[in-house]
């Protein structure tokens, strides 16, 4: 399990190896500060969606998923319907996780505020649930890792890359590379340096 | 006609606008599965934009969030069936990233900037324009990986055999994810370079 966790950290980084939430990741590395708040609210959403996901795909949606209901339905398979479902989930948890937090916790709440509606839409969440119902996790445990996992490493690429961004102000670039080029061309050195760890 | 040219070039969703990059790179290192891809997005744009456009008066802004998902996942499991009875190689090379076109911010950001606010037939050109705006950077992109990283396209080889006895060498580099990245940089930079953008 712990191999899961690292391996989701430096090796199968969702940044770097997948480019899942590209999106994000380019529009909110301004600065360090919100980078490392949209950051948080990315690894805490993949740290609940993607268990809840994988017991949806578990006892609904795989092949024979419904036989715990009767020996009639152990034939079914329900997968086709698996992208509808997650992405439904996903909306619900982060439209419930944005109420629960505004009640209770309004502190935690002021600093994810803005992002956490933003990130129902965001690829590498839902990617997060994909990967997970391809690569056949064996336990709910498991599953966890990977997504806690995932969303340190997440957080870690875009703390990352809004660190060096701030450092770019001042730095010489040539004007038709400024803005996304250069970001892009940064991704790529940083994804190069985390293929080291492909020997891990 | 000249108004929905624009995303072909000055305002190129991935270019420009710096949207539906995630799995826009994932899917570049051949380009079979680029083609595919770009195909399927620009089918799935096109008629989300179109539903999304016939049915703009009646949704709660409220809720358009979830419609929305709604309608292009939809569209998507349609696409990911197709491709799995036709292309079934090609499906297990895209992956998880046919799904992943759900999330797809071009689509999203069409239906909410565009499709929301026109009528259908401006809508389906609007999509459809977006989706091969899109195509055209993932295969640009997509070729050169291919070529460079492999020898080949659309995997026929097509440096010759000459070539490798006298010591050439792909650049397996290509082929690793962060290059698809710095060759994107690249575009952007030529493209930044020679097409004057009007503000």
């Amino acid at each position: 399990m712990i191999e899961i966790l690292l391996r989701s950290v430096f090796i199968d980084n969702m940044v770097f190896a997948y480019f899942l939430g590209m999106c994000s990741y380019l529009a909110v590395s301004k600065n360090v500060k919100t980078a490392f708040g949209l950051g948080l609210a990315v690894c805490f959403v993949l740290t609940v969606t993607v268990p809840v996901n994988y017991l949806i795909d578990k006892y609904l949606l795989r092949e024979g998923a419904l036989a715990w209901l009767s020996d009639s339905f152990s034939a079914t398979d329900l997968s086709f319907l698996s992208l509808i479902l997650f992405i439904a989930v996903i909306a619900g948890i982060v439209q419930l996780l944005e109420m629960v937090f505004e009640r209770y916790l309004p502190a935690l709440n002021m600093a994810l505020g803005i992002f956490l509606p933003l990130i129902a839409v965001n690829c590498a969440i839902l990617g997060g649930s994909l990967f997970m119902q391809e690569r056949n996790f064996p336990t709910v445990a498991h599953s966890l890792a990977y997504a806690v996992g995932s969303g340190i490493g997440w957080l870690l690429a875009i703390t990352a890359f809004a660190a060096i961004r701030e450092r770019l102000k001042y730095a010489k670039i040539p004007p038709t590379l400024q803005g996304n080029g250069i970001a892009y061309i940064i991704t790529g050195l940083l994804g190069m340096g985390f293929m080291c760890f492909l020997g891990m | 006609m000249k108004k929905y040219l624009g995303p072909l070039s000055k305002d190129n969703p991935i270019l420009v606008q710096t949207l539906g990059v995630c799995s826009a790179l994932a899917v570049t290192a051949q380009l079979k599965p680029a083609v595919v891809m770009a195909l399927s997005v620009t089918v799935v744009c096109a008629c989300s934009n179109l539903i999304i456009s016939l049915i703009r008066n009646t949704i709660p802004p409220r809720i358009r969030i979830i419609v929305q998902l709604l309608v292009v996942s939809f569209f998507v499991i349609v696409v990911d069936q197709v491709l799995q009875a036709m292309l079934y190689d090609v499906s297990k090379i895209l992956s998880v990233f046919v799904g992943l076109i759900i999330t797809n911010c071009i689509i999203m950001g069409r239906l909410e900037a565009f499709a929301l606010s026109h009528k259908p037939l401006p809508s389906l050109m609007d999509g459809v324009m977006n989706g091969l705006g899109y195509g055209l950077v993932l295969v640009v992109v997509a070729f050169f990986r291919e070529l460079l990283g492999s020898g080949t396209l659309w995997n026929y080889p097509v440096i010759p055999q000459s070539w490798y006895a006298a010591g050439y060498l792909n650049n397996g580099l290509m082929i690793l994810p962060p290059m698809a990245l710095i060759l994107i940089g690249v575009i952007i930079w030529i493209k930044n370079g020679t097409i004057k953008r009007q503000l």
